[in-house]
C-alpha cells in the first residue's frame, strides 16, 4: 500500500448542517489522508451529497469545524476549496449545456493570454487530457447538451482533474456509466492514489468500493455509523452498517434466495 | 477533420507536438460529421444545419430582405441612398439600448427599464449642459454614468436581494420615467445646442475615402485574425477551418460592405453614428467572446448553479451585466436626443421599450439565456426601424405600425421557442 501520512489532507470534526426542518447532518466526523482513497457509503437520502458539499463550499456547515492538512479553515464558498485544492464533481453534474466541452472543462479557471482567452491553448490541454483518460466525445467543440449522460460524466470527472487537486471528491461518479467507462474511472482513481492524492468516492456499488477504497466510512442517517478497513471487512458488515442492522432487506431478501436455490 | 494543407508543412505539426497531434487523430468520434472538403461540403453541412435548427441570422437576413422588396415596390424612394442611411443613422439609438439588452437577456433576465433610463440621461446632459450650463464633456460623462447607477442599482436588487428582475426594472420604469419628468421641469422640452451630441447623428465624413477606407480596413482585419487564428490552430495540433470558409466569409463581408460605402457615398458619406455603433459592436462582441468575463455571462444564462460551483462570482456578474445595460441604455438614449436635438418628455415611453426587446430578440438572441451575439442587435433593430420608415413613407399611421411591429416580434419569439425545441432534440440548445 502507498504510504499514508500522519495528518490527513483533510479532516471533519463534529460537521453538522441543517435545511430548514431537515438535520441532514449531524456531529459528523471524517479523516482522509493523502494517498488514500475513502469510500462514503449509505442509503438514499444519508447525507453523503449534503457533506460532499459542505466539503466543496456549495452549503456552508453550521456547526463544527472543517481541518485542511492540520489547520482550521473556512469553507463558505466553492472558491475557497478550489483554493485549497479540492476538486468536486457533483452527483447532479454542475455543467453549462449552452457552453461546449473545452468551456466546461475550464470554467471558472480560463487560460488567458495578454488578457483574452486562449482557446486554443485550452482547447489543446482539453484533447490532450481528455486523451489520457481516454475518454471519448464526439468533439471537443459541441456543447455539453449534445453529449450523452455518461458523456457528460466523464467530462465532469475530467474537469477534476484539470488544477492538480490535493483531494478529488467523486459522488457517484459511476452511476451512469457503461462497464468499461466504470473500469476507466476506477483506474483514475487508483492512478489517483498512485500520484498521492486524497480521493473520497461516494458510490453504491459495493463491488467498486471494495475494488479501489482503503477506507469504508458510513453515514446512517446524517450521523457517522463507523469507518472500516475495506481488507479486513466483508461486504455484509458493511451492508449491516449501511441499513443499521444485521437483520435487513439485504440479508433477508439474501436468504430468501438461497432457500430457493436449496429447493 | 480539415486541416488546410496549404498553409503550415504537416511535418512541422507532428515534430512540435507529436502527442497532440496523435491525440487529435484519435479523439475524433468515428460518429461525428466531418463536413467534407469544397463546395459539396457546404451544401451538407447547410442542409444539416436548417434540419437541426441551426439558422443563425438566416431569417432575419431574409426577413430584412422580403421586408425591403416590400417597401420598395410600395414607394420607389424607400431604398435610395438618402433613405437607407437615414435609416442607419436613425437607428444607432435603439440599436445601443439594444445591445445592453442582450447582455442581459443572455443571462436569462430581461430589462424593462432601458427605455426610461435612456430618456434620464437624455434629460441629465440637457438640465447639466444647457440649463445649468456646465461643460458638455463632463455633462455627457455624468449623462452616461447616471444610466450605469441606475442599472448597478437594478443589478443589485435583483442579484443581492433576489426580486426578480422583471420586477426591479418594472418599477425601474415607472420610476425613472418620473425622475426624467421631474428632472425635465414644468417646460417639458430642452433644445439641444450645436455641440457634440448633437453631432452624434449628424456628423458625416464626407469624404469619399473615409467609408471605402473603413470597408477595407473592416475586411482586412476580419481575414487577418481568422488566418492568424487558423495558423495558431494548425500549430497546436487541433482542427481549424478550412481557409476555404474563412475566404467565402471574406468575401461576403467584402461585398455587404462596399455595397453600404457605395450607398454612403451617394448620399452625405459616412455617418459617425454609424462608425460609433460599429466600434461599440465590435468591442461588445469581443468581451463577450473573447474574454474570461463573457464566458461568465454565458455560463450564467447555461447553469447559475453551475457557474456557482465552478467559483464564478454570481452576485457581481449580475451586477455588472444590468449596469452594462444601464450604461448602454443612457449612452443609446444620448443619440436619441441627439437625432431629435432636444431632450423632451416622450423620450424613451411608449412603444420605445418594446423596438429595444424586439431588437435584440429579432437578431436572434434568445429570451431563454445563454444564447446570442450583440450583432444580433445590428441585424434586429435594422428590421424594426426599416419598418418604422417604411410605414411611415406610406403614411400608415401609429396604431397599424404597433400591431404590425408586435406580429414581428411575436413571430420572432416563435421562432426562438420553436428553435430552442428543434435545438434540444437535435442536441444543440
Ligand atoms: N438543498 C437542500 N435543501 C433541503 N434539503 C436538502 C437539500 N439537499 C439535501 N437535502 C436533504 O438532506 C438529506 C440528505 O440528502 P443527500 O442528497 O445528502 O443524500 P445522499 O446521501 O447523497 O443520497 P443519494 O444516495 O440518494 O444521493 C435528505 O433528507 C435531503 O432531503
Ligand atoms: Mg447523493
Amino acid at each position: 500500500m502507498v504510504h499514508v501520512s500522519a495528518t490527513p489532507v483533510l479532516a471533519l470534526r463534529g460537521v453538522s448542517k441543517r435545511f430548514g426542518a431537515v438535520q441532514a447532518l449531524t456531529d459528523v466526523e471524517l479523516e482522509v489522508h493523502a494517498g488514500e482513497v475513502v469510500a462514503l457509503v449509505g442509503d438514499n437520502g444519508a447525507g453523503k451529497s449534503t457533506l460532499v458539499k459542505t466539503i466543496a463550499g456549495v452549503h456552508p456547515i453550521d456547526e463544527g469545524v472543517i481541518e485542511w492538512e492540520g489547520k482550521a479553515v473556512q469553507v463558505n464558498k466553492p472558491n475557497d476549496a478550489q483554493n485549497l485544492g479540492i476538486a468536486t464533481v457533483y452527483q447532479d453534474l454542475a455543467l453549462c449545456d449552452n457552453i461546449d466541452v473545452v468551456g466546461n472543462l475550464f470554467l471558472g479557471r480560463e487560460i488567458r493570454r495578454r488578457g483574452v482567452l486562449d482557446e486554443v491553448e485550452m482547447e489543446r490541454r482539453s484533447r490532450e487530457l481528455l486523451d489520457t483518460l481516454s475518454i471519448r466525445i464526439p468533439s471537443v467543440r459541441i456543447p455539453i447538451a449534445s453529449l450523452s449522460g455518461g458523456q457528460r460524466q466523464v467530462v465532469a470527472i475530467a474537469r477534476s482533474m484539470l488544477g492538480e487537486p490535493k483531494l478529488v471528491i467523486l459522488d457517484e461518479p459511476t452511476a451512469a456509466l457503461g462497464v468499461e467507462q466504470t473500469a476507466q474511472v476506477l483506474d483514475l482513481v487508483e492512478r489517483l492514489r498512485e500520484r498521492g492524492h486524497a480521493v473520497i468516492l461516494i458510490s453504491h456499488n459495493m463491488a467498486d468500493v471494495k475494488a479501489v477504497a482503503d477506507k469504508v466510512a458510513v453515514l446512517r442517517l446524517g450521523r457517522n455509523n463507523g469507518v472500516f478497513e475495506v481488507r479486513s471487512t466483508s461486504q455484509e458488515e458493511i451492508i449491516s452498517a449501511i441499513t443499521g442492522a444485521t437483520d435487513n432487506a439485504v440479508t433477508r431478501r439474501a436468504a430468501r434466495t438461497n432457500g430457493e436455490i436449496k429447493k | 477533420m480539415s486541416i488546410d494543407k496549404t498553409s503550415t508543412p504537416p511535418e512541422g505539426q507532428t515534430v512540435e507536438n507529436p502527442e497532440a497531434a496523435a491525440g487529435a487523430a484519435t479523439a475524433v468520434d468515428p460518429r461525428l460529421l466531418v463536413r467534407e472538403q469544397g463546395f459539396a461540403g457546404y451544401i451538407t453541412e447547410f442542409k444539416r444545419k436548417i434540419k437541426a435548427g441551426d439558422l443563425g441570422s438566416l431569417p432575419v437576413v431574409i426577413g430584412l430582405v422580403i421586408i425591403w422588396i416590400i417597401f420598395q415596390s410600395l414607394n420607389s424612394n424607400f431604398l435610395t441612398a438618402g433613405n437607407l442611411s437615414d435609416i442607419s443613422v436613425a437607428m444607432v439609438g435603439t440599436g445601443m439600448i439594444a445591445i445592453g439588452i442582450v447582455f442581459v437577456l443572455l443571462l436569462g433576465e430581461i430589462d424593462l427599464s432601458v427605455g426610461s433610463v435612456s430618456g434620464v440621461a437624455g434629460a441629465t446632459f440637457a438640465v447639466l449642459n444647457i440649463t445649468n450650463g456646465m461643460n458638455e464633456v463632463l455633462a455627457l460623462v455624468l449623462a452616461v454614468l447616471t444610466g450605469t447607477a441606475a442599472g448597478a442599482i437594478h443589478g443589485f436588487v435583483f442579484a443581492r436581494i433576489g426580486v426578480p428582475a422583471f420586477a426591479v426594472t418594472l418599477a425601474g420604469l415607472l420610476f425613472w420615467q418620473g425622475f426624467m419628468l421631474q428632472i425635465l421641469g414644468d417646460n417639458g422640452t430642452i433644445n439641444l445646442n450645436d455641440g457634440i451630441v448633437t453631432k452624434l447623428t449628424s456628423y458625416y465624413f464626407s469624404d469619399v475615402a473615409a467609408a471605402y477606407g473603413l470597408a477595407v480596413v473592416a475586411v482586412a482585419a476580419y481575414f487577418l485574425t481568422g488566418f492568424l487564428g487558423n495558423r495558431r490552430r494548425e500549430a497546436a495540433g487541433i482542427p481549424s477551418r478550412p481557409l476555404s470558409d474563412l475566404v467565402l466569409r471574406t468575401v461576403l463581408l467584402a461585398v455587404v460592405s462596399f455595397a453600404v460605402a457605395i450607398v454612403y457615398n451617394q448620399y452625405k458619406g459616412l455617418p459617425l453614428a454609424v462608425v460609433l455603433f460599429l466600434a461599440v459592436l465590435v468591442l461588445t462582441d469581443f468581451v463577450l467572446r473573447r474574454t474570461a468575463y463573457g464566458r461568465k455571462v454565458f455560463a450564467l444564462g447555461g447553469s447559475v448553479e453551475a457557474s456557482r460551483r465552478a467559483g464564478i462570482n454570481v452576485e457581481l456578474v449580475r451586477i455588472s451585466v444590468f449596469a452594462i445595460a444601464g450604461t448602454f441604455a443612457a449612452i443609446g438614449g444620448l443619440f436619441v436626443a441627439s437625432k431629435i436635438a432636444a431632450a423632451n418628455q416622450g423620450a424613451g415611453t411608449g412603444e420605445f421599450l418594446m423596438n429595444v426587446i424586439a431588437a435584440a430578440v429579432i437578431g436572434g438572441t434568445s429570451l431563454f439565456g445563454g444564447r446570442g451575439r450583440t450583432w444580433n442587435a445590428l441585424l434586429g433593430v435594422l428590421v424594426i426601424v426599416s419598418i418604422q420608415y417604411g410605414l411611415a413613407l406610406e403614411g400608415i399611421a401609429a396604431p397599424v405600425q404597433y400591431m404590425i411591429t408586435g406580429g414581428v416580434l411575436l413571430a420572432t419569439v416563435i421562432i426562438d421557442a420553436v428553435t430552442r425545441k428543434t435545438q434540444k432534440t437535435a442536441g444543440r440548445a
